[in-house]
């Protein structure tokens, strides 16, 4: 079957909310195993007592990515069917500067303060309820950050184009930079003093 | 494959965990052609309850207007769906890890009320930027680096790099 197995109509679009729902409890239990869960151990990046979150988020990204190169070559996906985000450079750098700094302050992101708040972590809780705010405020507030929200939009470029190599090469490029951060990683948990948690 | 974590609680192998997870993204793209998300369900959320409440207010705003109102179903939406199986499968591992406890999680040289308010300010804020990047972590960054995506890699290094810098002011909250 060529995928994306519902925009190319294979199975009706009817099921892809049963399948939301199947990808979602995929998405949390892998997110929970792995101890996102608990903010002390998201944060560990930051202080380099605990990398876990380089090392499940890089390795996630590279094991899709590479998916979806193989899918393509083998002809079972059609890469022009899937979501490619648009990009705004000004907005995506400003946005994730502000996330950035939420992230400090709570040790969370949005999926992973949902699994927190699963298990029980009332300070999840909090912070997703906090989101919500923060949403509200956006949407009451967008005509103050309209001119923003849409400014310096390039369509949806890959980031191969940018550098004019080809998505293979730079996902391999992409596989080796991960490895040595996974190698540097180790190696300055090793230094740092523990902190218990 | 596990290790033994100071409370006695396990966690997966982080590379395992990595497998995994990206195992899970690369099927959402092969069956949905998407990848997955979080804040926008808070958005088709948010926009659903001021539709709800004010439903003129959502017709003239050009921001409400694109998710709620007319015949827009902002709860009949995929991402909706998926946060509530984000829900349940974390609640599985906590089930299964033994990790099912109500608490709030924080340094010990903090008190519970300072973790809450900076949890409750984090996520204001937090929930703010993934407005204004069309996404967070999961649905901008890791999501857009699975497909190449230039924003996708420009709002991950943004977080990454400010939170690197920002978690240092906040360091009295952490170690």
């Amino acid at each position: 079957m060529i995928g994306p197995i519902i925009s190319s109509g294979i199975i009706s679009s009817a099921w892809d909310n049963l399948f939301a729902i199947l990808l979602g409890m995929g998405f949390g239990f892998a997110l929970e195993a792995s101890g996102f869960s608990s903010s002390r151990k998201i944060i560990g990046t930051f202080f380099g007592y605990d990398f876990v979150v380089v090392k499940v988020f890089f390795t996630a990204a590279i094991v899709a990515s590479l998916g979806l190169l193989y899918l393509n070559y083998l002809g079972l996906i059609d890469y022009s069917l899937l979501y490619i985000q648009p990009t705004f450079l000004t907005s995506a750098i400003v946005g994730g500067v502000v996330m950035g700094i939420g992230f400090a302050m709570a040790g969370f992101c949005p999926g992973t303060s949902l699994c927190a708040a699963a298990v029980g972590r009332i300070d999840g809780l909090v912070f997703f309820g906090g989101m919500f705010i923060g949403v509200f405020l956006f949407s009451e507030a967008f005509p103050l950050f309209e001119n923003l929200y849409y400014s310096g939009s390039q369509g949806s470029p890959m980031i191969n184009s940018v550098f004019g190599i080809s998505p293979e090469l730079f996902t391999f490029i992409l596989v080796l930079a991960a490895v040595g951060m996974f190698v540097g990683a180790s190696w300055v948990q090793k230094k740092v003093k523990k902190v218990e948690y | 494959m596990k290790k033994i974590n100071n409370d006695g609680t396990f966690y997966l192998n982080p590379y395992l965990g990595g497998v995994i997870l990206g195992t899970v993204l690369l099927l959402s793209f092969y069956i949905s052609g998407r990848g997955l998300g979080a804040s926008g369900a808070v958005k088709n959320s948010v926009a659903a309850t001021v539709n709800a409440v004010a439903p003129q207010h959502v017709e003239r705003s050009a921001y409400y207007s694109q998710f709620a109102g007319g015949d827009k179903k902002p709860m009949s939406n995929w991402l909706v769906f998926e946060v509530l199986g984000v829900l349940a499968g974390a609640f599985l591992s906590g089930i299964i890890f033994n990790r099912l406890k109500i608490k709030v999680e924080h340094s010990p040289k903090i008190t519970e009320r300072r973790r809450l308010l900076f949890a409750l300010g984090g996520g204001l804020i937090f929930g703010f930027g993934s407005q204004l990047a069309r996404g967070c972590t999961s649905g901008a960054a890791l999501s857009g680096m699975a497909v190449l995506s230039l924003g996708g890699y420009i709002t991950m290094i943004a977080i990454f790099g400010t939170a690197f810098g920002a978690a240092w002011l906040f360091r009295k909250n952490w170690i």
